[in-house]
């Protein structure tokens, strides 16, 4: 088993937080976008998961504000080297919008309104450590930023919290998103500095 | 579904195209294989900052070429583009 050493590269930050090697703090809230900035309302917004098999689970605007949701405050890393700690979201766990999911798949596939898309192992939604975010700072999430909600996955590179989620597929065997067919990492482990593929 | 836009024109990514091409792309011309519109690369909307560079149609939004530069590679997909038609050097 590969023993993997955050090592000396990490900087300590004060009240805990700690910077991913090659990374640097930033206060403000970055926009980076690969296309325009698609505009969903929430009548027409769903969320849909499909399984390897073909079986397919959705949940309109309504559905999902009745669900649990929780309150995270997570540092996010984005593989343009900026990082902003304490980022306070809502949102609901992928562990309850799984929960009833039957599945043997090992990868995801997140899609997102537009043609954005992000590969991921499917472990790395569960257990506590990812959601489907509709709100940022006690405010609804604002389109740039991905609104009306994106997927957090903040122990990733913020690439893989895809903006405007509309989607995952389950898959049995691994398919690319948009940055990774071009040459970004599959995983994209900020401590392991894992930007582009081959690191 | 409608969209916003957040685009730079094609310019914006010359120096990039150039470096990849060897020749100043701005003049190059293509025909998007989505919807079969030809143009100028200089007319493609250019979305830059993010992890790479990325072409898209001005006239139906698909993406028509991406770009990332890594240390150690540089990695490119015109598959968007039915023909990509570059200015010869001059002789």
């Amino acid at each position: 088993m590969a023993v993997i050493s955050r090592g000396f590269h990490g900087r300590a930050r004060d009240k805990g937080h700690e910077l991913p090697p090659g990374q640097y703090e930033t206060t403000g809230f970055p926009v980076l976008s690969a296309g325009p900035t698609p505009v969903v309302s929430l009548d027409d917004w769903e969320f849909t998961v499909r399984t390897e098999t073909g079986v397919r689970y959705s949940w309109n605007w309504q559905e999902l504000m009745a669900l649990p949701s929780e309150t995270p405050t997570v540092d996010i890393h984005c593989v343009t080297k900026w990082s902003k700690f304490g980022t306070r979201w809502q949102g609901v766990s992928l562990d309850v919008l799984l929960a009833d999911v039957e599945s043997g798949a090992e990868y995801a596939l997140v899609r997102s309104y537009g043609d954005y898309t992000t590969n991921l192992p499917l472990e790395d939604l569960l257990d506590g450590k990812a959601w489907v975010a509709y709100r940022f700072d006690d405010e609804e999430l604002p389109a740039e930023h991905g609104g009306p909600a994106r997927l957090l996955v903040p122990h990733l590179y913020f690439w893989k919290s895809a903006k405007w989620v509309s989607g995952i597929q389950l898959l049995d065997e691994e398919e690319q998103g948009f940055w990774e067919t071009v040459g970004y990492h599959n995983y994209g482990d900020p401590w392991r500095e894992q930007r582009y593929q081959g690191d | 579904m409608t969209t916003e836009p957040g685009f730079l024109d094609g310019n914006a990514a010359a120096g990039d195209l150039e470096s990849l091409f060897g020749a100043d792309m701005t003049t190059a011309a293509g025909q998007c294989q989505g919807c079969g519109l030809r143009m100028r690369l200089a007319e493609a909307h250019a979305y830059l900052g993010g992890p790479g560079t990325v072409l898209r149609c001005p006239g139906c939004e698909d993406v028509l070429l991406r770009m990332v530069r890594s240390p150690n590679h540089l990695w490119l997909d015109a598959s968007g583009l039915d023909y990509l038609r570059l200015p010869a050097a001059a002789g």
